[in-house]
């Protein structure tokens, strides 16, 4: 029954994802055609790949919503292995690249089954944005100079970018019509990426900016063909090559290369590089699913693995999930994986009716869509967020990025690892806390028995990106509309990828309908103010006078606000008279910090250690505290089990209230004047407490404290602990 | 199950030999046990009188005590002593790191511990004051010895006057067998999970139907983890004053290289613990 609604539902959804394929196809077209230039490689392997990929990995993969294609990351390393294994010779090292991408894809497959879906997990967050940058800038270097109309452009990423006013001059002193020509239209379809965002019309936007500069080019063809006297100034070397019958004759890897390390070097990079892109693009679309699903990576690492074989041998590219084009898929309102499969079909068409249009696009207009997508992967944005993080995330950044220019892909990754490593044992100012526990498996979770039936997780000794993957498989478990309280107080450091991932799965669970909250951070110290600092607990230094707030603080300084009460960090003195109450008899009070108070009711964290010494166990935990303007008994009320050594309070007896046995069945009440209490215990107290949830409350003859679990609680906690108070006050001030 | 009636302890004349003597004393009168302590080394005028003293010193006086000196191998000598004197618990002082609050049983403790041949206790915190038990974490491993190590801790409770024990049943990860990877995948998961909770709380309750559980409040909490470690890390969070766990079946050089069960747990005490064997 519920297969066949499903399936009701995808055919129901077949016109809207008939659609947004089209819309993606448009995109895809000239992006592919681009980046198969940019690689070196035949304009007409990017289209293959999207056709092999689209049609496999619908009906293969584990994503819904995602786009597969050739992918930008690739641009790059496809190039120097073209150039490296050709020895110059193009036409030759595409071939040998051919096997490379044949071995990646079954390499990938691989990696699928061996559920390395966590493979991105294993790279320091602010690494992964230096190499994505480095790819950026090397895209742009290179084909700045194509959207000008120079083709003759040598050396590496760094003297392109040098070379890049010299080709400006070279434009415009050149005598070749051509050149000229080719620069003007490169200058204008940049002009349409860049703006094309800024133009709010509803049937302008309709097409994507890539193909408006598609009709641009074939457009000015025409016009030069049909309207214009003047001959069509552009040369055959600045419009792409499409050969003749398409799919008649596929170009064939070659594999005789491969037992050489140059080839090995390059399969490895190319498949770093490929599940890396395509791990991060399925996680970020997963974000954007209409639908809220979760999408099975390691299912689509098969899938594309797969596609990338299939492609390689037919002569095209890798096949990855591409960001930009799911995400136009999902704006578009595609909704299942058809829509991949129509993009791939709707590019087969046009390939197939529209190739003597197609050799008409110059080079320029392609190589300003590259432009564009390349400054975006390296924005300067982009380096303004790292730094707000951190200083210290700006320095990883920084030095993968250079090295990934100066040498290598992988060289560069590997020495944004190393550099993260070593600047984490720089600030914990020691090397055994990484090395003692990193294999340790340090993440606890369990489903806390009670009413609330919430998962909590603690986190021991550090979590950073060398121990992430425990983390995530175990949070991975949790049913995302369920609550979760994640607790640090245990953990000694807790660094940025850990701190962006904590964000990512709060925004998903909110999304599906749960509640993700992180807990312990508030005696972490950070450097910067940004949500995603790294944290970590500080033995010897105990102020810090501009605390940067924590998630959980700020969102008890929403509560606050939305009580109309009010809230500070670090209260100047204790307002409180915590010792009076029996819970605090044996134990000493250090620190009351995050106060939320009104006149008569606060609310805090306080941080107490029971024993002294070497026995000093440091506890910090969540109350609430009323003054109360008339006298009241003192008493203690108890649920069945939780506290029950408050019992030895000397002078304390149990009072069994008339008439409510079920209440003194389910509660424990005791106290020293039993007469008081049974008149302070009404059916309107007693039924107040039978049905709400419960708590421990303590009276001290002036006030109440009420204490939920014997921990930091969460916001939500937070906000059911302040209900429960001042309706408690309310209650009892009445009777 | 037995009940312990004859205690053993290792003296070394150190700064913390007051409190785990006082600690010792105790937890002897407590199970109105007979308390033994060895020292290895020469028995000296001084060192009779310091201990003489601290007899003295304390609140409770033991009824039944005996002194043992002896010279050689403090493992050899703690080891033989045990079974000579046929003794039913064997306490034992953790060490602290410095600067931190981590607590871990040193290599000669730690040798003592693995070849034991009674059960074994580890103070973290021995004190000159009583510091009451409120809260005892048992582990419930599907296992032989488990009940014994159930009925152990409820003893425990029993004689050191806490009220509330909670059970906790390790489940490995790899017996769920759905691996988690999308929607489906989580849901079937999150019902073995369930199944097996309910599984593991049905065999836990039948071993403590034939317990005496009385005036003690009997929780169960299943976790899916390591074994060994993390009923360690659970009993660190709940703060639990002794865990009781079951003695390893063998361990080997292996088991100290690929570290599991019982040694996490010696390489960071996350509380008082007791090694029932």
């Amino acid at each position: 029954m519920v297969k066949e609604n499903k399936f009701k539902l995808f055919v129901n959804h077949i016109p809207q994802n008939l659609f947004s394929g089209f819309v993606v196809s448009l995109i895809a077209l000239p992006l592919g055609l681009g980046l198969a230039i940019a690689s070196g490689a035949p304009p007409i392997s990017g289209i293959i790949s999207a056709i092999i990929g689209g049609v496999l990995v619908a009906f293969l993969g584990g994503s819904h919503v995602t786009i597969s294609g050739p992918g930008n990351g690739l641009v790059i390393v496809i190039l120097s292995a073209i150039t490296t294994l050709g020895n110059g010779n193009l036409q030759e090292g595409f071939i040998y690249t051919l096997a490379a991408i044949v071995i990646s894809g079954a390499l990938m497959v691989l990696l699928g089954f061996l559920r390395m879906g966590s493979l991105s997990d294993y790279f320091p967050s602010s690494a992964i944005q230096g190499m994505l940058a480095a790819i950026g800038i090397g895209i742009l270097a290179k084909q700045f100079h194509v959207m000008l109309g120079i083709l003759n452009i040598k050396g590496n990423s760094i003297e392109q970018l040098r070379q890049i006013p010299n080709s400006f001059i070279e434009l415009f002193t050149t005598n070749d019509v051509s050149i000229l020509a080719a620069g003007m239209v490169g200058i204008f379809s940049l002009l349409i990426m860049i703006f094309y965002s800024k133009i709010r019309n509803r049937y302008f936007q309709l097409i994507p900016a890539p193909m408006w500069i598609v009709f641009f080019s074939v457009g000015l063809y025409y016009y030069y063909f049909y309207l214009s006297s003047a001959n069509y100034p552009f040369q055959k070397d600045q419009l792409i090559a499409i050969s003749e019958n398409v799919f008649s004759n596929f170009v064939q890897p070659d594999f005789s290369k491969a037992y050489q390390f140059e080839f090995i070097n390059i399969v490895i990079g190319i498949t770093l590089i490929a599940s890396i892109e395509s791990l991060l693009s399925i996680k970020a679309v997963d974000k954007l699913d209409p639908l809220k699903r979760r999408s099975n990576v390691n299912k689509d690492l098969k899938a594309l693995g797969l596609a990338t074989m299939v492609s390689g041998f037919l002569g095209g590219l890798n096949v990855v999930t591409v960001i930009a084009r799911s995400s136009v898929n999902v704006n578009n309102r595609g909704t299942n994986k058809s829509s991949n499969f129509f993009h791939a079909i709707f590019l087969l068409l046009f390939i197939l009716l529209f190739t003597s249009e197609l050799r008409k696009i110059q080079l320029s207009a392609l190589a300003s869509i590259l432009v564009y997508t390349g400054y975006k992967l390296a924005s300067p944005e982009n380096i303004k967020k790292t730094f707000q993080i951190g200083s210290e995330q700006l320095l990883i950044f920084l030095i993968t990025l250079i090295t990934t220019l100066a040498t290598s892909l992988i060289t560069g990754i590997l020495a944004g690892i190393l550099v993260t490593f070593i600047i984490h044992t720089l600030i914990n100012k020691s090397i055994l806390l990484f090395t003692m526990n990193v294999l340790k498996p340090n993440v606890l979770m369990y489903k806390e028995s009670g009413r609330e039936n919430n998962y909590y997780v603690s986190i021991k000794n550090f979590s950073s990106f060398l121990n992430f993957n425990k983390l995530k498989s175990k949070l991975d478990q949790i049913p995302e509309n369920k609550d979760v309280i994640v607790d640090f107080s245990l953990c000694d450091f807790v660094d940025h990828s850990v701190m962006e991932n904590m964000n990512s799965y709060m925004e998903s669970f909110k999304r599906k309908g749960g509640n993700f909250e992180v807990i312990g951070l508030d005696k972490h110290g950070t450097n910067t103010s940004h949500p995603f600092a790294m944290r970590r607990i500080s033995l010897f230094k105990k102020v810090y006078k501009k605390q940067n707030l924590t998630k959980r603080q700020k969102s008890i300084s929403r509560i606050a606000k939305d009580l109309n009460w009010n809230y500070e960090t670090h209260p100047q003195k204790d307002f409180i008279q915590l010792k009076d109450f029996g819970y605090f008899k044996t134990q000493k009070i250090n620190s009351i910090t995050n106060v939320v108070s009104t006149k008569n009711c606060s609310l805090f964290d306080v941080e107490f250690s029971e024993g002294e010494l070497i026995a000093k166990q440091v506890v910090r935990a969540t109350m609430f505290y009323t003054k109360l303007h008339k006298n009241l008994p003192e008493f203690t009320l108890d649920r069945e089990g939780i506290f029950e050594y408050i019992y030895h309070f000397t002078g304390f007896k149990d009072v069994d209230i008339d008439n409510h046995s079920d209440f003194s069945k389910r509660f424990y009440l005791s106290g020293t004047d039993e007469k008081s209490i049974k008149e302070l215990f009404t059916d309107d107290l007693v039924l107040f407490f039978e049905s709400n949830p419960y708590y421990h409350v303590e009276s001290n003859g002036l006030g109440l404290l009420i204490v939920g679990k014997e921990r930091l609680a969460s916001a939500k906690e937070i906000k059911a602990l302040t209900d429960f108070g001042t309706r408690l006050e309310k209650i009892i001030t009445k009777c | 199950m037995n009940s312990f009636n004859k205690v053993l302890i290792g003296i070394a004349f150190s700064p913390s030999l007051k409190s785990n003597l006082f600690e010792a004393i105790r937890l002897a009168n407590m199970f109105e046990a007979q308390l033994i302590c060895v020292h290895v080394g020469k028995k000296t005028h001084e060192k009779d009188k310091e201990l003489a003293n601290i007899f003295n010193e304390a609140d409770e006086t033991i009824k039944k005590k005996k002194i043992i000196w002896s010279e050689g191998k403090p493992v050899d000598v703690i080891l033989n002593t045990c079974i000579t004197e046929n003794i039913d618990l064997l306490i034992l002082g953790a060490l602290q790191k410095e600067n931190l609050y981590l607590y871990y049983v040193g290599s000669i403790a730690r040798k003592i511990t693995r070849k034991a041949p009674c059960s074994v206790l580890l103070l973290i915190k021995p004190s000159i004051e009583r510091v009451p038990c409120k809260h005892i974490v048992v582990n419930g491993l599907k296992d032989l010895k488990t009940k014994e190590t159930i009925e152990t801790a409820v003893y425990m409770s029993k004689k050191l006057n806490c009220t509330k024990i909670t059970i906790v049943e390790e489940v490995s990860q790899s017996e769920i067998h759905v691996k988690v990877s999308d929607d489906k995948s989580l849901r079937k998961a999150t019902i073995i999970k369930e199944r097996i909770k309910q599984r593991e709380d049905f065999r836990v309750r039948d071993i403590l139907k034939n317990i005496n559980t009385e005036n003690i409040k009997i929780i169960s909490q299943s976790i899916f983890g390591k074994r060994g470690y993390s009923i360690g890390h659970y009993a660190k969070i709940v703060r639990a004053d002794l865990l009781v766990m079951n003695a390893p079946n063998k361990t080997g050089l292996l088991d100290r290289i690929f570290v599991h069960d019982i040694e996490f747990i010696l390489s960071e005490l996350p509380t008082d613990v007791l090694i029932v064997k």
